[in-house]
């Protein structure tokens, strides 16, 4: 296997004097779909907000392309991991397609704005994600579950090889929920895009990643295929629930 | 040749989407440019000494141009053009511009619709300062510039600086802690100057003339002296418009685009504290501009920075020019008063349009 895409070495984090990750070793590699998983303060969004660089570890370090994060540009950093927030409260009314458009700011000429390779990639994104329809509407008035995908599409226009998720289905209905799924594991299948992320959902995670890494206590737990990772006893103890509410 | 025929047609829709979105582009900005110019020549030519448009666009194209016309108006006319209505026009058209952009960016900057440029304290601080500077007993002038003018635009500045370096402390979330911060701070500014104004005795009027705004004592020094710094704005500003929209998915997502926030901030910040202390020291505090230009804008346009600041620019700037003329034709009334008279209506009719699924 060729290097890794994202790796944790070592990753140690406190926030007001808590442990938050303890030691974590994580190495993802190129083209691999990985969901966190763990129960609420588990330290998954945390370990997130490290790989992205919006939070400095106490101790360990972070590669990207096998480069120490601290060597990147924070507009480098951009242009390689695209991170889907997990909602975005718009201040103004927006049009969908210049929504996605500010997926290309780490692309786009600082002073002159978005070229024509911009805006062609602003196209295909939005076609990619199949929101054509929607282009010219307030992306204010859409729906959550297609206010999710438009988000989505900004960050595939931001032709990044790996994206990042936290929660990507968290306030979908189950329809949504599939749908965001199933795109995610196309952009991965089809356009070879590095997917990670965060999921609550323990039934969507096996279901749609062929690897799960589960986090309790900031510390990772699990790491392999769902079955592995996922087992009854797993789910007993980490999460304390019984394992036929999980619904596998 | 269907196959040819098939895919230009999937591409036909964009592309007249395009197209027709950079010709309605290309209108508002030549109707800017348009309106620009009537305020221009309604500005210079209209007064108690009145001259007909001809008249003022053959004597503005004379004067500043160097036109090779032969002058049909008497020299007093030309007197009055170019040493009272040019500059006041043009410092109108100046302090518009200005505001506009630093209501654009302190809307953008703090995410709310509500921020206008007076949001950090800058319009309290202003205030503070000018009454201060009417009960010195100093009465000193550079070019027609007073101690009130420089006092006006170091307590607008003052103010934001402070507002700025006391929110760092605080432990909100950093837009929070940042508006309400400008709040106390504009408070306290303001009890300032209540206290300032109980013991302003006779200079009561002045004070108050100045706070109320206008461009009745406006001369070529107050543009010399305003220009530099907003047209300095105003290029900073749209060279970091990219920041300005990268803020509209909030803080950690820009930093995610690969914005530095915390410098940016602060960068923006200063650029429309600086914009809206020109504007303040030559021309006290004219309310609803800053406000109103930029949603208009939006309206219009979309959110885009580089296309709100601009266009707003050039629309606060005719806007500012077309109210300070209507002010002086009753003789003299406070600016202010027009642009909220005709700004708060218009403003009212647009938001009943948004609500009624206004597009963009």
């Amino acid at each position: 296997m060729s290097g890794s895409a994202a790796e944790l070495r070592g990753v140690e984090v406190r926030l007001d004097g808590r442990a938050v990750l303890r030691g974590v070793d994580l190495a993802i590699g190129p083209g691999e779909r990985v969901a966190l998983v763990g129960p609420n303060g588990a330290g998954k969004t945390t370990l997130l907000r490290c790989l992205v660089g919006s939070l400095r570890p106490a101790a360990g370090g972070i590669l990207l392309d096998e480069v120490p994060l601290d060597e990147l540009s924070r507009e480098s950093v951009a242009r390689r991991i695209a991170v889907v927030p997990q909602a975005v409260a718009l201040p103004f009314a927006m049009r969908v397609a210049d929504v996605v458009a500010l997926g290309r700011i780490p692309h786009e000429h600082p002073f002159l704005g978005p070229g024509p390779a911009d805006r062609a990639a602003v196209a295909a994104a939005i076609e990619r994600v199949g929101l054509g329809e929607l282009a010219g509407r307030d992306a204010r008035a859409l729906s959550m579950g297609e206010r999710q995908l438009v988000l989505i599409a900004m960050a595939v226009a931001q032709s990044t090889r790996m994206l990042v998720l936290d929660e990507p289905t968290v306030h979908l209905d189950l329809r949504h929920q599939v749908e965001v799924m199933d795109l995610l594991r196309d952009l991965n299948e089809r356009d070879g895009a590095t997917i990670v992320a965060v999921l609550h959902d323990l039934a969507l995670a096996a279901h749609f990643f062929p690897r799960i890494v589960v986090l309790d206590a900031g510390r990772i737990v699990a790491d392999g295929p769902p079955s592995e990772a996922l087992g009854p006893e797993r789910i007993q103890t980490v999460f304390g629930v019984d394992p036929a509410l999980v619904g596998r | 040749m269907n196959a040819e025929v098939v895919p230009s047609l999937a591409h036909a829709p964009a592309a007249v989407r395009a197209e027709r979105g950079s010709a309605r582009l290309a209108l508002l900005v030549l109707a800017g440019i348009g309106l620009l110019v009537l305020a221009l020549v309604a500005g210079v030519g209209l007064g108690n000494v009145a001259l007909d448009p001809g008249t003022t666009v053959a004597l503005l194209a004379h004067r500043l141009l160097g036109w090779p016309v032969a002058p049909t108006w008497a020299p007093t006319s030309e007197t009055i053009v170019l040493e009272l209505r040019l500059p006041r026009v043009l410092t109108a058209m100046a302090v518009g511009a200005a505001l506009s952009l630093a209501g654009t960016t302190f809307q953008g900057l703090l995410r709310n619709p509500l921020a206008d440029p007076y949001v950090l304290g800058t319009a309290s601080g202003a205030a503070l300062g000018a009454a201060i500077a009417v009960l010195l007993p100093v009465r000193l002038f550079v070019l027609g510039l007073g101690v009130i003018h420089g006092l006006a635009f170091i307590g607008a500045l003052g103010a934001v600086a402070l507002v700025y370096r006391l929110s760092r402390a605080s432990s909100l979330g950093s837009l929070t802690g940042l508006l309400l911060t400008g709040y106390a701070v504009g408070s306290l500014l303001a009890a300032g100057l209540a206290l300032t104004l109980y013991l302003s005795g006779a200079h009561l009027r002045q004070i108050v003339f100045y706070l109320l705004g206008g461009f009745g004592t406006v001369s070529w020094p107050h543009l010399v002296a305003a220009l530099p710094l907003i047209a300095l704005g105003g290029a900073v500003l749209l060279l970091r418009a990219r920041s300005l929209n990268a803020l509209l998915l909030g803080e950690e997502a820009a930093a995610h685009l690969g914005i530095d926030v915390t410098r940016e901030r602060a960068l923006l910040l200063a650029t429309a504290a600086l914009l809206t202390a020109a504007a303040v020291a030559v021309s006290g505090l004219i309310g609803f501009v800053g406000l109103v230009v930029p949603h208009v804008t939006r309206l219009l346009v979309g959110p885009n920075a580089r296309l709100v600041l601009p266009l707003g620019a050039l629309y606060g700037g005719a806007f500012l020019a077309f109210a300070d003329l209507v002010a002086r034709i009753p003789g003299e009334l406070p600016v202010g008063i027009i642009t909220a008279v005709v700004g708060a209506p218009f403003f009212l009719a647009l938001i009943r349009r948004a609500r009624a699924g206004y597009e963009l």
